[in-house]
């Protein structure tokens, strides 16, 4: 089961809502799988001042997403890159295993956040986080490729708040 | 904030023994405990006490005593009507059909059988979770042993056609069985109005101990034990009988049917006002079907929430419910039966399961009206997808 900690993160979460006119952005996860995160951060002088979420998800989501805003807020962004998914994890006193995949998600939305910032700025990207982005990037297509239907959907939701497709039953 | 109430709204998963209950059974521990199959005293008490809450259970579904075999959950009976009918017939032919939205009791070992060579085919269902009795009809083949279609389904609460499915079976000389766990001691359980073969109850959804349960056998049906051993049971299930918990399964079917109609109206007042305003939270929607449901269950899906949430902060604030979301599953994986009602697996998610009993009472609700929709609320707002984007 959950830590306190966990829960408490879960019932309480840090930093959460969107950015307007962030620096960086980084969406991971997807509607199918149950997991959707998406990371805001303002950046200034080369440190995250401020970092946002907003998630779509289980208890270890939320909670994951909320601690990793605690973890990088203020950090440099080479430092907010090292943050590793154990790091979460132990921020947490530890998550059920089944549901570690929800620390990696964390990390990889902080991740892209700051490959967004990188791209969006022209500035001259690690190699390291270049390769770990291509890879995310790798993953993402392949889901999308195992889910086709819905994929089209997920921008529209977000947009819309429904797929065309649905209509509410009245009883 | 400090929790302040609690409210079990879980009566679907487990129900709390009545007090009644534990008494009428507590005798069978300690003063009664003979081995019913002995010769002596202590034993004649015993079988004394088996044989009569055989005959009970008979009374109460229309059924003669010797088509009353006492099992130890409905997971044995379910196992013991699909493996036992399947073993004892596969001369006939291996072609069994099972409803899609069944327990995963069936369901898995309905997959069993399929490894032994038999074969299964799903029976689907609408999206209220209605088996269409006419598709049964269609699917029954010649080498077709057996059909089975759950009374009432345990997660959306949609109640099942049964006794024209029955009727179909009778015609086609094909056997019936129905799973009655969620509607043993609800809704009324008769076995020959109902057409049925075979008919699994249980005791821990109806405020008896766990531990009991039995399977409706009807005279004549032939089938393969599956537990061997000292020929309890008239052969089907050996084992010594549980009697402490068979009475106490007996006495909580009696007051279960004492109170029914009473009860289930009192109930269906309560959850179709849960119903009404909940559905008021914008893209909420209803599971099931609006009328044909039992009268104890609700069943909701919520757009751009995970349901595994929903229920840990309800918890949070006291409240206990269930959902069958994919994150809260071992597997990961969304539930069978919302699958099989047509909903996308990005719509399984959001699914959360409200079940009412005996000691659930208007404040309940009252309380439950008040916390969810701020649930939702508040988990709407951590999420990336919402209707107004701000």
């Amino acid at each position: 089961m959950y830590t306190k900690k966990t829960l408490q993160h879960f019932n309480n979460p840090h930093n959460y809502g969107k950015i307007e006119n962030p620096d960086g952005v980084g969406k991971v996860g997807n509607i199918v799988c149950g997991d959707v995160m998406w990371l805001y951060i303002k950046v200034e002088k080369n440190k995250i001042k401020d970092i946002k979420f907003e998630t779509f998800g289980c208890v270890a989501a939320l909670s994951t997403s909320s601690v990793i805003t605690d973890l990088a807020k203020g950090k440099t962004l080479e430092e907010a890159l090292k943050i590793s998914k154990d790091e979460v994890i132990n921020s947490l006193g530890g998550l059920p295993p089944v549901k570690i995949h929800c620390s990696v998600l964390a990390v990889d939305a902080l991740t892209e956040a700051i490959y967004n910032y990188f791209s969006k700025n022209s500035k001259t990207i690690p190699e390291s986080l270049e390769k770990q982005h291509r890879q995310l990037q790798k993953e993402e297509a392949m889901t999308k490729e195992k889910y086709k239907d819905w994929v089209e959907t997920e921008e529209e939701i977000h947009k819309h708040g429904h797929t065309h497709e649905e209509e509410k039953e009245e009883i | 904030m400090t929790q302040k109430e609690k409210v079990y709204l879980d009566y679907a998963a487990s129900t709390p023994v009545d007090p009644k209950v534990v008494k009428a059974m507590l005798l069978y521990f300690t003063e009664k405990f003979g081995n019913p199959s002995s010769l002596h005293s202590y034993a004649q008490e015993t079988k004394e006490a088996l044989e009569q809450s055989r005959e009970k259970m008979a009374n109460f579904i229309g059924a003669q005593p010797k088509e009353i075999i006492f099992t130890s959950s409905a997971t044995e009976s379910n196992n013991l009507a699909l493996k036992g009918v399947a073993f004892y017939h596969q001369k006939k032919g291996k072609h069994i059909l099972v409803s899609s939205i069944e327990h995963d009791c069936v369901l898995n070992s309905a997959e069993w059988l399929k490894k032994q060579g038999f074969e299964i085919e799903k029976i689907p269902v609408d999206k209220y979770g209605t088996v269409n009795p006419e598709a049964v009809r269609e699917m029954i083949r010649e080498d077709t042993i057996l059909v089975s279609v759950m009374h009432a389904n345990n997660e959306i609460g949609t109640i099942e056609p049964i006794s024209k499915i029955g009727k179909i079976c009778q015609e086609k000389g094909v056997l019936f069985h129905t799973d009655s766990a969620q509607t043993f001691g609800k809704i009324p359980v008769d076995v020959r109005k109902m057409n049925v073969d075979l008919l699994t109850a249980s005791s821990q959804k109806m405020y008896g101990p766990r531990g009991a349960a039995f399977l409706f056998i009807k005279k004549g049906t032939k089938i393969e034990p599956l537990i061997h051993g000292g020929g309890h049971e008239s052969g089907i299930r050996s084992s010594t009988e549980n009697v402490a918990a068979i009475v106490g399964f007996t006495k909580a079917t009696e007051l279960c049917l004492k109170e029914m109609k009473k009860e289930s109206e009192r109930q269906a007042k309560l959850r179709d006002k849960i119903i009404k305003e909940i559905l008021k939270i914008p893209d909420t929607f209803l599971n099931g079907h609006p009328k044909n449901r039992l009268p104890n269950n609700v069943h909701f899906r919520f757009s751009f929430v995970e349901g595994e949430a929903v229920v840990m902060m309800l918890d949070y604030h006291g409240i206990a419910a269930s959902t069958a979301s994919a994150c809260s599953s071992p597997k990961l994986e969304p539930s069978h039966v919302l699958l099989a009602c047509g909903l996308k697996t990005q719509e399984a998610h959001g699914s959360l399961r409200i079940s009412l009993g005996r000691w659930t009472s208007e404040k309940d609700v009252k309380y439950l009206l008040k916390v969810l929709p701020k649930v939702i609320e508040d988990l709407r707002k951590i999420s990336p997808f919402k209707k107004n984007v701000y």
